[in-house]
């Protein structure tokens, strides 16, 4: 009986251990760091108390990432879940549905690739000196001598937003195809037979059958433009100035640049908020899926 | 009446197709003019942006293959390879032990919540002390660096998917080989991995490919290239080879390459896994 009871913890003591040490215990050590005043290279750490989340509400820069945060967030539910939505719909569509296999593989193709060379090919692209970009904006006849899409601060983040959506789309396509494969049939021969449309099916039978689906899709695509770090690393490293900055890189730059530390855990503990609130939302909603 | 009804539907079956095409062509132009500029002169490069190369300059690859591509190559595979096979060992144990009707035991809910938790935690959140972590115990600035962090955080997900299939096994297998004299272990590795091929698979696919193009931590983590992965090391090589357009551009074609092919050929194992998962990365 008591051999019984040591086997299991046996098997699962590797995963306990390692996410205890390098998951759970740093979640809980940034917090308590985030009330110290310390540096890598300084031994001498000082007690600060919550001193830097009140900074935090008066920093420009943050308040900065928060919104480039939310704009990316509201661009990608449109070009990410929306377009998505549509796409699959299309796909799964009786009259395209023969040629569904092609189109979704290339759609899905750019999210398996690593996002360096995503975010590097397209700052190449819109390079005004190598890329086609500004060549294809001039050929219709615009003036192109001022265009630098990532290197001007009023378009550098929408050139990141514009990477990310070419990346996603597809995948969200991908993942809502499989919703509406779980949409029964009959629904849409019935609703053919009555004489509706393919925009009627869409709105009245694809969208109600995977609604949960579409909540979660888009509380994943919340998620993951508040995690966001590598595309605006790669793109614009927050710039030109703190123009296209998000919470991540922000948090990097203040961590392994500046050397303010506690500064940058505060920053980790504002972000975790934000996801670990969400990511409930999400589990909840997917558990409500099954039902 | 009817017959005009068909000439709309097939104008607007038209349009949709149109409207497919140019979707995929919006895909497909850039990754054929990465691949296709990679052949490319800089001179070429500016003053012919569509074209095909004047002269296929295949010593753009093999030159950005010399000065780094190469190395971060070998860097990528290995961790990748150690991290995958890694994760899978360490959490199809763990999904073993969650739904192997013979291993119940208390508390066993609050230890799938412990794992299954791990899924909203983004590695950003604990940057800082992991780095400390790492340094603290010489792991900094090594393989391990990346290997380590990436076994913990695909953890989560893979014992997720895994579970989910495990507990869609006949228990009556189990049984019969437990009557048999079977020890949990032989169970593990002689009826339940092999019946569960498929998600394996599946988890591999994913794992592999998080931890391929995994950027942040391999920054953080490391700070020579001797053991920096693609993703770092091109970013660097941006650097040296400001100038060199064309090697550049070849040295991302090439590290795009693996993974592409690795898609189109399991692309059934990869969509298998994400309708099981259901979530991004």
């Amino acid at each position: 009986m008591k051999k019984k009871n040591i086997v299991p913890i046996l098997y699962l003591l590797p995963a306990i251990v390692f996410m205890l040490i390098f998951m759970y215990i740093p979640i809980v050590q940034n917090f308590y760091n985030s009330l110290f005043d310390w540096s890598i290279y300084k031994p001498q750490r000082s007690f600060v108390g919550f001193k830097y989340f009140i900074e935090l509400t008066k920093d420009k820069v943050f308040w900065t990432c928060l919104w480039n945060n939310t704009l990316y967030a509201l661009i990608s539910l449109v070009g990410q879940v929306g377009v998505g939505l549509v796409i699959a719909s299309v796909l799964e569509s009786k009259t395209f549905r023969g040629i569904s296999g092609f189109f979704r593989t290339v759609y899905f193709a750019p999210s398996v690739i690593s996002f360096m060379v995503v975010g590097l090919l397209w700052q190449l692209f819109f390079n005004p000196i190598v890329g086609p970009f500004n060549k294809i904006v001039g050929s219709l006849g615009f003036d192109t001598s001022k265009l630098n899409v990532l290197g001007n601060p009023g378009t550098a983040l929408f050139g990141v937003i514009f990477a990310s959506q070419w990346m996603y789309f597809g995948y969200m396509a991908m993942l809502l195809i499989i919703g509406i494969q779980k949409v029964p049939e009959e629904l849409y021969e019935a609703a053919s037979i009555d004489g509706a449309n393919a925009f009627d099916r869409f709105l009245h039978i694809t969208i109600p059958g995977i609604k949960e689906m579409i909540l979660v899709d888009c509380i994943i695509t919340v998620i993951g433009s508040f995690k966001l770090f590598d595309e605006v690393f790669i793109m614009t490293n927050g710039g030109p100035g703190y123009s296209s900055e998000v919470i991540s890189t922000y948090l990097y730059r203040t961590a392994f640049r500046a050397d303010q530390m506690g500064y940058a855990s505060t920053l980790a503990v504002i972000l975790f908020c934000i996801t670990f609130v969400l990511s409930l939302i999400q589990m909840r909603l997917s558990r409500t899926g099954e039902e | 009446m009817n017959k005009r009804n068909k000439s709309k539907q097939m104008i607007f079956n038209g349009i949709v197709l149109l409207f497919l095409i140019f979707l995929a062509l919006m895909i497909i132009v850039p990754l054929g003019w990465m691949i296709i500029s990679g052949f490319k002169t800089n001179n070429d490069l500016f003053t012919n942006s569509f074209g095909m190369p004047r002269e296929w300059m295949v010593s753009n690859y093999k030159l950005a293959w010399q000065v780094g591509v190469g190395k971060y190559f070998f860097n990528s595979i290995f961790v990748t390879v150690v991290s995958t096979a890694l994760t899978l060992l360490v959490s199809a144990m763990a999904a073993f032990a969650l739904t192997n009707g013979r291993m119940y035991f208390k508390g066993r809910e609050l230890v799938f919540i412990f794992i299954l938790a791990g899924l909203m935690l983004a590695p950003q959140v604990s940057i800082i002390p992991l780095f400390k972590i790492l340094n603290k115990i010489h792991l900094y600035n090594t393989y391990w660096a990346m290997i380590v962090p990436y076994v913990v955080f695909r953890i989560p997900f893979a014992v997720f998917l895994m579970r989910a299939y495990f507990l869609g096994l006949p228990a009556s297998l189990d049984e019969a080989a437990y009557i048999d004299g079977c020890t949990s272990w032989g169970v593990f590795t002689r009826i339940v991995l092999p019946l569960s091929k498929p998600i394996m698979a599946s988890s591999a696919l994913l794992t592999a490919m998080y931890d391929w193009n995994e950027f942040m931590m391999a920054m953080v983590f490391t700070s020579s290239d001797s053991v920096r992965t693609i993703p770092i090391g091109m970013m660097n090589l941006t650097g040296t080879l400001r100038t060199e357009w064309g090697t550049l551009i070849a040295g991302l074609a090439m590290s795009a390459m693996p993974i592409v092919i690795v898609f189109i050929i399991f692309q059934k194992q990869f969509v298998r896994g994400i309708a099981a998962g259901g979530v991004k990365g």
